[in-house]
């Protein structure tokens, strides 16, 4: 079985954000930029397919240079090859175009991507991806199983959860659940060497078309003040809630 | 060209986020001077749809259930043949699901987590990144648009109509996906749906002591939700996780119990329009995020405010 681990090169999920060029483009400086950790819940299962079924796994971003060291991670967590796109993402629909291209020519079984990233927190590069290869696709995937080229795979749903069954080639939205996040596993020294050695090869984009772009940004506007109530006026609380907030 | 909406029921009922998608939809068709069509699946009621500004419907009998290939196909032999250049969907874990491929079908632009009506010339809409810690204006450059409404966001307005209905037959593709099981809690509020989400963190000390939060959330009518730290330590399950990597929440009212409101909690439930604090510690992160606070034990607190919603409810309703 061939994977492919969709990868997107994102602020850790501590930083503070903040924005440059009058509010018009995502200001890098200070921040650390991790694996996107949907895709990293999903990058763990393609590992576990590796270790117990033999599978082989390319892990695939659309960045620049600066995005090596993200892939490398994935690397020294075990995938066997990397792909790096060579543009900035622009918006969903450029990116899916993109990693799709990258999926048809490797003829891949399973594609994992992670739900949504957590920047732009789009959520449709997965499902772009599957409707431009014509694959199947499950969203908010929680458990995956492949047996031959059938799949199993389990769907968050709101309030619940839904088995599916499906063939290969699937593209899969993944996050946690797909493995615990104590299965998320630490490069050690090993793994970081070797990964020096594996193949990054970059690939020049093969067309820009964008649907959407995003103009301008703002931070939320400052909170105001808590109102803090004594532990023994819970009465205050029902009131203010009541009749200030108006939501009981 | 009118604008269209997709309308999702439950057990024949309109969800509250769908009866919000109508009103937003009925907004944006009076700014751009048009009418509002819907589409409605295995649902032949649809007169309440006639209190939120919808002008006709398009009544779609589909028996085998969601799939979000087939649904997406529909929805866009809908928008085909109301020739509808905007298109507005919920933020429920199925319209997100369909978005993307009904976005590719269409060659239209997507945005979603929209809180905001539309600006025209150019068109664009206020969207969250960066997981609710900031708002980015998206331009959509295609005809066609795609808009995915965050929950709560932008409320229901009513707005009477004179609706027509019409039954709609669409081509019906095959689907590669078939549902072997659902497993969904029918007397619980999900976590999506609600107006009102009560959530713990590790203050409460161990999963035997949820009893007084699922007594609390169901005085309030609330899904009960965790941190992420509980999750991983097994006392909740996955699903009641909020957060940056858990489920965001977008809820009017959010009550957070023993939660110090680390910077990725706070990311995922920042929408939430009201936030209560309720931790023993007064440095705890979440005093800066919060409205409104209280500084105490749970243990104490939250069974004094059980009981005295009890008797605010009763007095009230």
């Amino acid at each position: 079985m061939k994977i492919l681990v969709c990868i997107s090169h994102v602020p850790d999920t501590t930083s503070k954000i903040n924005f440059t060029n009058d509010n018009t483009a995502f200001d890098p400086n200070g921040v650390q930029f991790v694996i996107n950790p949907n895709d990293e819940f999903g990058l763990t299962r393609a590992m576990w397919f590796k270790e117990k079924e033999n599978a082989s796994v390319d892990v695939v971003n659309v960045g620049g240079p600066e995005t090596e060291s993200t892939l490398r991670k994935a690397l020294a967590i075990g995938a066997d090859a990397a792909f790096r796109i060579n543009t900035t993402p622009t918006d969903g629909y450029a990116v899916a175009k993109e990693l799709s291209k990258v999926a048809k020519d490797g003829n891949y079984d399973l594609i994992i991507a992670g739900r949504e990233s957590i920047d732009y927190n789009g959520g449709m590069v997965p499902g772009m991806m599957a409707a431009e290869l014509g694959a199947s696709f499950v969203n908010n995937c929680i458990s995956l199983e492949i047996d031959g080229t059938n799949a199993t795979a389990i769907r968050e749903i709101d309030g619940g959860k839904e088995t599916l069954s499906s063939t290969l080639p699937l593209v899969i939205g993944g996050q946690k659940g797909l493995v615990e996040e104590s299965d998320l596993k630490i490069p050690n020294m090993r793994g970081i060497m070797m990964a020096r050695k594996k193949p990054l090869m970059v690939l020049e984009p093969a067309q820009q078309q964008t649907c959407t772009s995003s103009v301008k940004f703002e931070k939320p506007a400052p909170k105001g003040a808590i109102k803090m109530v004594d532990a023994d006026n819970i009465d205050e609380l029902i009131d203010l809630l009541h009749n200030e907030a108006k939501v009981i | 060209m009118p604008v269209l909406v997709y309308i999702e029921s439950e057990n024949k009922m309109f969800k509250k986020a769908a009866l919000e998608v109508a009103s937003y939809g009925r907004a944006v068709a009076n700014t751009l001077n048009t009418s509002l069509s819907a589409v409605v699946f295995n649902n032949e009621d649809c007169s309440q749809l006639a209190d939120y500004g919808v002008d006709k419907v398009l009544t779609v009998n589909h028996s085998n259930g969601f799939n979000a290939k087939v649904y997406a196909d529909i929805i866009a032999q809908a928008a085909l043949k109301e020739s509808a250049n905007v298109i507005v969907l919920s933020s429920s874990a199925d319209s997100r699901y369909l978005a993307p491929i009904l976005a590719v079908g269409l060659k239209a632009g997507y945005v979603p987590n929209v809180v905001e009506l539309p600006k025209t010339q150019p068109f664009s809409v206020k969207r969250t990144a960066f997981s609710n810690k900031a708002f980015c204006e998206t331009e959509i450059t295609t005809e066609v648009k795609i808009i995915g409404v965050s929950n709560n966001a932008f409320g229901l307005i009513e707005h009477t109509t004179s609706l027509q209905s019409e039954p709609f037959s669409p081509k019906i593709t095959s689907s590669d996906i078939s549902v072997e099981k659902v497993d969904k809690a029918t007397d619980k509020v999900s976590i999506a749906d609600a107006e009102t989400v009560v959530s713990a963190g590790r203050g409460l000390k161990g999963p035997e002591n949820w009893n007084m939060i699922e007594e609390l959330a169901d005085v309030l009518g609330a899904a009960t939700a965790c941190s992420k730290p509980v999750s991983d330590l097994g006392w909740r399950p996955h699903s009641e996780h909020v957060g940056q990597t858990g489920k965001p929440v977008a809820s009017n009212l959010y009550i957070a119990i023993g939660i110090s409101g680390a910077i990725q909690h706070l990311a995922g439930i920042n929408s939430s329009k009201v936030k209560v604090v309720i931790n023993t510690d007064p440095e705890a992160p979440f005093f800066k995020a919060a409205d409104y606070g209280i500084v105490g034990d749970a243990f104490e607190v939250v069974p004094e405010l059980i009981e005295k919603l009890k008797t605010f409810k009763a007095q009230n309703s």
